[in-house]
This record gives C-alpha cells, structure tokens and sequence, in this order.
C-alpha cells in the first residue's frame, strides 16, 4: 500500500527517477536507457567509433583509449565504450583532436610489437589493420620498438604469436567470463607486459584450458590462431558471443 | 569499554608520570634515525641512566621523527629544549653528566635556526614528542578526544561541516577538497561502507606518510575513525607499502592497543557504533597508489586503474561507497574537529589552507621532513629551512610533486606554495616531494630519469601510457646520448601531449610533467643537446664520448 503523500519522499512522490536520456551524437539527436554506453548509442544509430579492446558480448576495460569522444565543455576526453551519457549531453566524435589522437594512438600499437602484414596469416581479416584503414594511417611516425618476442606453439590446435600481441586483453576476458576457464591472464607491467597461460606455463601444458577455441576467435589480430592456416587464411568466427549473451539473458529471465 | 573521564584520567596519569621525572631523554626512532643505529644509542642512554641509578629522575623515550633527519641520530632533552645531533653511543655518559648543567657545545644542534623556527606543525605536532608505540602518550596529547567529540557531542552532519569549512584538501596527489568527498560518501546510500587509508607512498624520495604512521600512529587511526562516524562506515583498511616494515609494526600495535581500550573497534566509548580497522600490504608498485588499482588491490586483483566515474565514493571496495583518503589527509582530522574548522581555514592562502609536509631533498643543506603553511615561498624553504644550496652552488630547478611533477627554474623562487600557483606554473603539489637541483644537474637528463620511472611503473594497461611514455623515454635517451635531432623536440611535445590526454588513470596523465616542464623552462638546454650535441651542465654521457673520441 502507498504511504500518504506526506508520509513519502520526493522521490516517491513527485520526482521520477531518470530512465531514459536523450543527448546529442555530432548534432544528431538521440537516445540512450540508462544502462547505455555513448559507442551502444552511437552504433545503434550507425555512428562509427573506433574500438579495439572492445567486444560486445564481454566485460568493458577502457583501454586501447581509441573509442575516445570530446564531451561539449569537458575539458576531459571520454572513451565511449565505457561513458554513460547524460540528458542533454554533446558528444562530438569526429572532431580533428579526436581524430588525431586515436591515430596517433594506433600508431603506438603498431610500433608496439611486430606487425608485418604482407606475411601475416590474418592479412585481409584483421581488425587492426582494418583499423588503420578505417582512420586513414598511410605511415608510422614514431620508431618502431622491434621487441624480440617469442611464439608458443605447444598447443596441440592453436598457437600464441606475441609479435602480433596488441594486450586488448579479449582473450582473457573470454576464457574467464565465457568459458569460465580462466587459462589467460597477464604478467609484468607497463611495455614488458604479455598475457599469459595459466602462472607462465606452456600453452600445450594447460590443465585448465578446454581447446574451446574462444579465445582464438575473439582474438583481433593474428596472436592467437588455429595451427596450419598460412597466409591471409585465418578468419575468425565470433557469432558465439551474442548467441551466448541471448541465451543466457533468456535463462535469466 | 570507555568513557570521557576514564579517556582523560588516562592522559592526567601519564601526564603526571613524565613530568614526575626531572629529566627526559626523548631519542628519534624514525626509521631514518634507526638507520644510523639511534637503536643503540636509545640503549646505551638507558643502560647509562641504570648503571647511576637515576631510573626515577630521569626518562628514556624512544619518539617519532624530529625532522632533521640527515642530521640523525636525533636526541632532545626535555624540558630544557635542548637537541642533539648525530649522538653516538659513547656520548652517552657526558649527555648523562650534562643534565641539569649546560648544553654539551659538541653536539648541540640550534634550534633557533630557520629549519625549525620556520616550520608549523599540526600533522606533525606529535612527532619527536611522543612515544610512537603508547596509546597513553597519545592520549596525553588530547588524543582521542576529537573522536569522542565526533561520537557524541556532533552529528555526522556537524562533523562533515567541519571538514567542509577547514577548506582541507586531499595531501594524496590531486587536492580534491576532502570535505566534499566525505559530503559524497556521506549520501551515498546502503549501511555498508568503508574508509581506507592510502598509505602506499610509492614516490621515490617521498617519506612523509611513512614518518607520520611510525612516529604518531593513533592520529591517522583517530582521523579515519573520525570518517567513518562522518560517512557511516564500520569497516577500515590501511593500505600499507611492505617496504615500510617499522611502519608496519607500529600501526599494527597501534591498532591493538586502541582496541583494547575501546577506542577503535566494537562499541567505541560506550555507543553502538563500532570501526574495524584491518591493515593491507602492498607490494610496492607505484601504479597501487592509484585509488581505483590500490582498492583491487585489497580486493585480491591486480592492481590496475580502471576508468572512472564512477568514482570509489560511489562503488568502491566490492561495490560499496568507499571514502579514500592519504595518510596526512587523515592526520589533518582530528585537529580540525579539536579546535574547528574556521581555525584551520585561518592558516595558509586562497585555496590552499593549512600545512604541507616536504620531504626535502637533493642539493641543500638541510634534508629532512619539514612542515610549513601552505603559501610558503620556495626561498624560504630553501635558503632558510633547507639552509641554501650545498657548497654555495647556484640553484638551478625545484621538482615538486614526484616522478610526475615539473620542473621549476630560478624565476618561482619567490612563488608561494600552493595548489594553484604549482599548477599554474606546470607543476603540481603531488604529495609533497621536493628535489633541489644545482647548476651540475641536466634537465633533459632529469626529465629522462623521471621518464623512466613513469615508464617502468605504467601498469601497461592503456595503450597511450604503456607505449607512449617507453617511445618519450627512447627519446629522451637518445638525446642524451647526443644521437638526438632538432626534429626529437616535436615529436616528444605531441607524444607528451597525447600521453598526457589520451590516458587512463593518473599516473600516464601526469607522466609527461617533467618533460613539458622542463621543455618550457629549459628548452636552450635541449637544443643545445640536439643542435650542438653538447650537454651545458656536462651531466650527460656524451660529453664523455667526445672526450674519448678527442
Ligand atoms: C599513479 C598514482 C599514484 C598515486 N599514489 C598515491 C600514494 O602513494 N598515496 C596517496 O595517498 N595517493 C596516491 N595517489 C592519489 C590517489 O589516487 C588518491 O587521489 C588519494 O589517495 C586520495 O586521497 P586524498 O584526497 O586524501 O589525497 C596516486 C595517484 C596516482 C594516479
Ligand atoms: S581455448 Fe578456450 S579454454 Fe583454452 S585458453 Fe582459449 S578460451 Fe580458454
Ligand atoms: S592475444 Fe589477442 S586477444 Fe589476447 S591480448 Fe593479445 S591481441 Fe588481445
Ligand atoms: S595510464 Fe598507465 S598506469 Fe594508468 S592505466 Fe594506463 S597504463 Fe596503467
Ligand atoms: S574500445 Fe573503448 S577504450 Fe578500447
């Protein structure tokens, strides 16, 4: 039964708690329920963000920092793959400044580790180098890192190539939130960091890695792959992810 | 159990029982002073006052930081105000022999000169006073009884309030006003919350919250149970470097025997509100200090950043709101509740108000901990309490704030110390590192040497921090190793700047600091790096190649 209105808070009783939000996408009006990231927003409505250590379907990290927009009259940039929007809020994501950092940004990744894509078993089917066709980067102006890093092949299906390793850390999120195996994870910091098999034992040694093959395929680049595909042939099949978020939504239900 | 008589009975007695000794011999027990074995000299005084039979005329007492740390091991007599440096353990029968006559001349360290006459102390006013490990030497010091104000004579409102008019703000890094974080815990909703100390003090150079925790741990005990009355929280932690052993060891003992009088705990001074303070040790990375990687840290994860909003006042430890303050916030506390907040907002200038701790370091005289209101000038700091420059050289640049702070040249000498005017000049207050550098010293060399830090710190989370601050640091080196380029100065201006706004969490924000400063201020210096392939101040390695080649 309803208290008398005395008896009740504001909340209760005139003022109804916001549960949907519109605001501003580069001038375009739109709207977001409140637990709406702006890239949620901004892909429903065909805006285009780039995204790296994203993945729908998985946890968010904020991260790669490529999905930042400038916010009307915040000094702060924001990564949209982890800001909520407000009522009335101007997200401006095409701006020259924003534009210019996510480049500037890519190309630290691909200064990071050794990209070569002409041999790459992913060339044509990566997401990092659609990246860098999706920003326009036609050249590198930093100095490439040229770390020495090794492969682990002892997998008796896949292998791990750190040369092609950009640390968006997919893989570890998919074994542990969606295969709940927990295989991956990283060790070290700042530019010596690496992900991992389970303390920084070979691959083909894991007791608790299945052989799902999740971690390959949400993998964007050519560091995880399936063994014996040669140039240009590994694809990666994701469509598990949103059939496994809807059906456990469903179970939920 | 407690009550407010029993509390002050507690701090008469002890009261009564030191000044029932003629003579008091209060030696630093700090680590710094430990470190040059005033361990032993402690020993050798009360093996001296033993073998003459004078135990009840005359007071051993191991006591908190004095300051004057690189003039240690520190002993003050009291109540003469006398104080002497670098004892050894021979000097102990002459400092027996001299009591009650005249100073022995040899040791005695002034204390009218400037590095004591200048300071203001409230954080630290207990330090070198008090015996770090009795919970009834505190108490004598009014201790407690700004909690017991909070508990039962104020509303948590009221106690907010006060913080809200001192002006205080967070001694952590950012100057956040506390007032309006512990506001923001306060309203969050649900019963349970937490209040953490950041006592991870990751700076190089920095000691400040290891001093404060070793030579007065019941005031930071006192501050955050003050909080939790404020915000309504029931559950602390300290989050404590393991690097600080001592520091350790005395928080730990401080929280037993606060617990057994009832002052922190269940029930605390006969009410229903209880506080259990439970420490956490870190494992030294910088990054921990960050408040959202130090609260995964304490949830047993890795200890990266994540993005924030939200902030921890909202979803903290597990989820829950979490009010996360520094160390000499929390020392702040119980003082501004004793005697009001209006009397702390009395000292310092515009925003800043009350003191700030500096560790001291590098080309002065006088290194050690100091103590000044805010708004002090850097001369003062370092022609008066530092003592000037060593050997007479000239100054050449002040690095305030830590590996991520800036540079700042011979022009800010008469600036005054405060949040704003730091910030405005391209550095910032951090957590109160100062480094005085002389005409020898390379600033490109120093910007590469803070570079560096940053870089082998960076949890390698964000990709702008993780790659951008090894590609400045390449840079860095190479121009320092003469192979640099007119070109390199560029390209380190638009790295820093997108390091500087395109990173997650504090640490790659910051990182740039030193570079961008010291570009600003010392850009004739770069390019005499890149241009002639010369280092003016001969810091660099390069002037050695060409030495060799010659
Ligand atoms: C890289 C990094 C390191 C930090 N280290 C510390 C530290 O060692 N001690 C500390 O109190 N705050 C540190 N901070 C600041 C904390 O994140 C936080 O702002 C502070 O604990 C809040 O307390 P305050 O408001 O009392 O200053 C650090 C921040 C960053 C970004
Ligand atoms: S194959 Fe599956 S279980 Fe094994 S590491 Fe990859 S995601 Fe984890
Ligand atoms: S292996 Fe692939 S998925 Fe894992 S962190 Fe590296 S790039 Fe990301
Ligand atoms: S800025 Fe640096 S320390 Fe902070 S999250 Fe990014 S990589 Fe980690
Ligand atoms: S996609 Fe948002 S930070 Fe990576």
């Amino acid at each position: 039964m309803r208290p008398p209105a005395f008896l009740q808070t504001a909340l209760e009783r005139d003022v109804h708690p916001v549960k949907v939000v519109t605001f501003k996408i580069d001038d375009r009006d739109v709207t977001a329920r409140e637990d709406e990231t702006i890239l949620t927003v901004a892909r429903q409505n065909g805006i285009f963000i780039p995204t790296l250590c994203h993945l729908e379907g998985l946890s968010e990290r904020g991260a790669c920092r490529l999905c930042l927009v400038e916010i009307k009259n915040s000094p702060r940039l924001a990564p949209a793959c982890v800001t909520i929007p407000r009522q009335d809020m101007e997200v401006i994501t095409n701006s020259e400044r924003v534009q210019n950092y996510r480049k500037r940004i890519l190309e630290l990744i691909l200064t990071e580790r050794n990209h070569v894509c002409s041999v790459c078993v992913s060339n044509g089917r990566c997401d990092l180098q659609q990246l860098t066709v999706d920003l326009g980067i036609t050249h590198v102006h930093y100095d490439y890192l040229y770390p020495k890093h090794e492969i682990d092949a002892t997998h008796e299906r896949f292998s791990i190539d750190h040369n092609r390793c950009v640390l968006c850390l997919r893989c570890v999120r998919v074994c542990d939130e969606i295969e709940g195996a927990h295989t991956w994870d990283i060790m070290s910091r700042g530019i010596l960091s690496r992900v991992i098999t389970d303390l920084n034992q070979p691959w083909g040694s894991s007791e608790t890695c299945t052989g799902c093959g999740k971690c390959v395929h949400v993998c964007p680049t050519a560091a995880l792959t399936e063994k014996g595909k040669s140039v240009a042939e590994m694809t990666k099949k994701r469509q598990f992810l949103p059939y496994l978020e809807m059906m456990r939504k469903e179970e939920l239900r | 159990m407690m009550t407010i008589e029993e509390l002050q009975d507690i701090g008469r007695l002890e009261k009564e029982k030191q000044e029932g000794f003629r003579h008091r011999i209060h030696v630093c027990v700090a680590a710094g002073c430990l470190s040059c074995q005033s361990g032993l000299v402690k020993d050798a005084l009360e093996k001296e006052v033993s073998r003459r039979g004078l135990e009840s005329w005359c007071q051993v007492k191991g006591v908190g930081c004095l300051g004057l740390c690189s003039a240690g091991p520190l002993v003050s007599i009291e109540p003469d105000g006398v104080l002497y440096k670098g004892v050894e353990v021979s000097d102990a029968s002459d400092i027996l022999e001299s009591l009650g006559g005249s100073p022995i001349s040899r040791l005695e360290c002034s204390l009218e000169q400037p590095f004591f006459r200048k300071r203001e102390k409230i954080v630290l006013e207990n330090c070198g006073k008090i015996d770090p490990e009795s919970v009834e030497d505190y108490i004598s010091e009014n201790g407690y009884e700004a909690l017991y104000t909070a508990l039962r004579l104020m509303t948590p409102n009221e106690v907010v309030d006060q913080v809200v008019r001192s002006g205080l703000r967070g001694r952590g890094g950012a100057g956040f006003p506390t007032g309006l974080k512990w506001t923001t815990v306060a309203k969050a909703g649900g019963s349970i919350k937490f209040v953490v100390c950041n006592a991870d003090e990751g700076d190089p150079g920095a000691f400040m919250d290891r001093s404060v925790l070793e030579s007065d741990p019941h005031r930071v005990l006192e501050g955050m149970a003050i909080a939790a009355v404020a915000v309504g929280a029931s559950y602390g932690f300290i989050y404590l470097r393991a690097e600080y052993p001592l520091a350790v060891k005395r928080i730990r003992t401080a929280i037993a025997r606060a617990e057994r009088l009832g002052v922190i705990g269940h029930n605390i001074f006969n009410t229903t509100f209880s506080f259990d303070v439970k420490v956490r040790l870190g494992a030294g990375a910088f990054v921990c200090g960050e408040e959202t990687a130090l609260l995964a840290s304490i949830e047993g994860r890795r200890g990266s950043p994540r993005p924030r909003p939200p902030y921890p006042a909202e979803h903290g430890l597990w989820g829950y709101p979490t009010l996360i303050n520094n160390v000499e916030t929390f020392a702040n506390i119980a003082p501004i509740i004793r005697k009001g907040g209006d009397w702390f907002a009395s000292i310092g200038v515009g925003k800043s108000k009350g003191t700030k701790v500096f560790a001291l370091a590098g080309h002065v005289k006088n290194t050690g901990l100091i103590e000044v209101p805010m708004g002090t000038s850097l001369r003062v700091i370092i022609y008066e309490i530092g003592g000037g420059i060593q050997g007479d050289r000239r100054f050449k640049a002040v690095q305030s704030g830590g590996p991520s702070g800036g540079c700042l040249p011979e022009r800010f000498l008469d600036m005054s110390m405060d949040y704003e005017s730091l910030a405005q000049a391209g550095s910032i207050m951090g957590s109160g590192g100062l480094i005085i550098m002389d005409e020898s010293s390379c600033m490109v060399d120093v910007a590469r040497f803070f570079v560096e830090f940053c870089m082998t710190e960076s949890c390698g989370k964000c990709a702008p921090c993780r790659i951008g601050t090894a590609q400045i640091y390449n840079t860095l080196k190479k121009i320092t190793e003469g192979e640099g380029k007119p070109s390199d100065l560029e390209l380190l201006d638009e790295l820093c700047d997108l390091v500087k706004n395109t990173s997650l969490c504090g640490l790659g924000q910051t990182a740039p600091n030193p570079v961008l400063s010291t570009m600003k201020y010392f850009l004739n210096e770069y390019k005499a790096h890149t241009d002639d392939h010369t280092c003016p101040s001969c810091a660099c390695r390069m002037n050695n190649h060409a030495e060799e080649q010659k």
